[in-house]
């Protein structure tokens, strides 16, 4: 006679674990949560940095054309003069889609008033500027309006974002002048933060005439904005040294704000590493929460083990199906961790206006690290169950 | 009729200071179509025959057959598998699961057959049906009287049809009605062709056997149906 062996099928052992996880909703719930927690955590800090990378990428990618041309600092540490002849050299390189002057206002102040004493002006620098700043760096107002071909020879000013805080300007009714460099200047509009030229957000913008006429500026820029075709970023930034200033082109500094803003990225990302590591913490403490109901509930069901081995399992029919409510449960968790994960970083998208992006690589990882979890969390477990006298297990009912 | 169960000078000894002889040298051999009760005192070593007889346990020398085929050197999934494909058990305390219904207890056990989910259902609710619980397929233990729960349990034992039932006080928690009929269930099966071996301390349960073997220290000291 042949000898008889038992066999489970696999939709059984899968059976067995839903059966054995829905006889305890409560406890299988909250022992899945200590998973969720650590799964929702990670998946919430990779979904957050790569929904941040893809606005920055999309901000660099508006971005990576735009090139500053600037002269350096001088002895006094205030910018130096680029030749008056750099901005027309400049436009006439053919790549070059637009270019734009600033002209830095060595010592100028901005006050609210002339009552404010001249060691309160915060900062604010004067820089002279063109009509076209606007559309070369992509800039735009939150209030009334720019610079333009009339307003540039008149004391008109317009506020970077930063320094019309400063001011404690929020809008312009006409009329609303600051004090600037010894006299009234009437502000015309105030601008949205430009978070590729930082620079402008702390200045009070005002005409290159005016300034030529009233602040002593002698027409020289001190710093060029322009925008390339993307293609040709690279052959344009190399001419530049020579067509902006021909006699010292060691002295012209030419930079991408871009790679600023992608050295950035990078310093933010550090975080990351930080609190996936808490979210690693937070999986080992439910995977151990895991175990420790298994075992529980292996101490709770010998009556359940030893009427099974009497119908007929092998000790490793026992073991597996534990080891399978154990990972049943980490799955449980890993689903859940991953649902809130998302929905951590949609709210957080939301809320910063960014691209909401989850990586399917986050996803795949918290749902396997849960699965891990729970099948290290349920081998102890397993075990011990499989390991229990059937005789012995039916004794204690 | 054939021998089912053939227990051969088989001992059982507890390790321990000192060590537990629970069975010494017992012989018992079963036919099939049989109602055999094994009777005596609380630590006689009835349960542990019956845990011996039914593979639960490896005896400590001796040799155990179960239709016909020597288990003794069997591995414990080989073992499992005599359970699963020969024998049926009934305990006192019915062990049911109380969040399966009476159709998925009594079916529970063909799935280590590795039988599909639909011909256990066909088979359990043809088992209960044998018992008298062809109303109660749906019910949970809990919503059961004892009668019905160990009806359900001895569905269980017998819905893979095995050679031997084995039975451990499967009236201890009952009151008489109910353990006249549990007896009479038993008997019943008996008279099918199935083997039945009930370990009670009851002495009218075992009035009704038509086999008595009492043991007392481990030993077999009366058998009104010893091998011919």
């Amino acid at each position: 006679m042949s000898r008889l062996k038992p066999r489970l099928r696999a939709g059984d052992v899968l059976l067995g674990g839903l059966l054995g996880l829905r006889a305890r909703k409560v406890r299988a719930g909250l022992s899945a949560l200590g998973i969720a927690l650590g799964i929702a955590a990670g998946v919430a800090v990779l979904g957050i940095s790569a929904s941040s990378k893809a606005n920055l990428l999309a901000q660099l990618g508006a971005e990576s054309n735009l090139i500053t041309v600037s002269a350096g600092q001088g002895l006094d540490g205030t910018p130096a003069s680029l030749p008056l002849t750099a901005e027309s050299m400049i436009a006439q390189i053919p790549p070059v889609e637009s270019v734009t002057a600033i002209g830095y206002v060595p010592g100028a102040t901005v006050l609210r008033t002339a009552a404010v004493p001249a060691i309160d002006s915060g900062g604010i620098s004067v820089l002279a500027a063109q009509p076209g700043l606007l559309s070369t760096l992509g800039a735009s107002l939150a209030r009334g309006e720019f610079l333009s071909a009339a307003t540039v020879r008149y004391p008109a000013v317009v506020l970077g974002a930063v320094a019309a805080q400063t001011l404690g300007i929020d809008r312009v009714p006409p009329g609303t002048q600051v004090y600037l460099d010894g006299r009234y200047f009437t502000v015309i509009g105030i601008l949205r933060p430009v978070p590729i030229a930082p620079e402008i957000d702390e200045a009070a913008l005002v005409g290159f005439p005016v300034a030529g006429s009233l602040l002593g500026l002698g027409g020289h820029p001190t710093e060029l904005y322009l925008r390339a075709i993307p293609e040709q970023v690279q052959p344009v930034v190399s001419v530049l040294s020579f067509t902006a200033n021909p006699a010292e082109p060691e002295a012209v500094q030419v930079s991408r704000p871009s790679s600023i803003l992608a050295a950035r990225a990078a310093a933010r990302s550090a975080y990351t590493g930080l609190f996936l590591g808490l979210g690693a913490v937070a999986v080992l403490v439910g995977g151990v929460g895991i175990a420790n109901i298994m075992v529980i509930s292996v101490l709770e069901r010998r009556a359940e083990i030893g009427l099974r081995r009497s119908l007929g399992a092998a000790r490793r029919h026992v073991g597996t199906q534990f080891l399978t409510e154990s990972v049943m449960l980490s799955a449980l968790g890993g689903i859940l961790g991953v649902l809130l994960g998302a929905a951590a970083t949609a709210g957080y998208a939301i809320a910063s206006q960014e691209p909401a992006v989850l990586p399917g690589a986050a996803v795949a990882a918290g749902f396997g690290v849960a699965l891990g979890a729970g099948a290290l969390a349920g081998v102890y477990p397993a075990v011990r169950a499989a390991r229990l006298a059937p005789a012995e297990a039916l004794r204690s009912s | 009729m054939t021998t089912v169960l053939e227990i051969r000078d088989v001992s059982k000894t507890y390790p321990g200071s000192p060590p537990v002889t629970a069975l010494c040298s017992v012989n018992v051999s079963v036919r099939a179509a049989e109602l055999a009760a094994v009777v005596g005192s609380s630590g006689s070593g009835k349960t542990t025959l019956l845990h011996v007889a039914g593979t639960l346990e490896r005896p400590s020398s001796g040799s155990v057959k179960v239709s016909g085929q020597e288990v003794s050197e069997f591995s414990d999934l080989e073992l499992s598998g005599v359970r699963a494909h020969r024998l049926g058990f009934v305990f006192q305390a019915f062990h049911l699961i109380d969040h399966l219904d009476a159709v998925q207890n009594v079916a529970l056990g063909l799935a280590y057959r590795g039988m599909p989910a639909r011909d256990r259902r066909a088979a359990a609710a043809q088992a209960l049906d044998r018992v008298g619980l062809s109303r109660r397929l749906r019910h949970r233990p809990p919503q059961m009287s004892g009668g019905e729960r160990q009806r359900v349990a001895i569905a269980r034992a017998v819905v893979g049809r095995p050679a031997v039932v084995l039975a451990d006080e499967p009236t201890g928690n009952l009151d008489s009605a109910a353990s006249a009929e549990i007896i009479a269930l038993l008997a019943g099966l008996a008279a099918d062709g199935t083997a039945v071996v009930v370990v009670t301390h009851d002495q009218v349960v075992a009035a009704a056997m038509d086999r008595r073997i009492v043991m007392r220290d481990g030993r077999v000291v009366t058998d009104t149906g010893g091998p011919a």
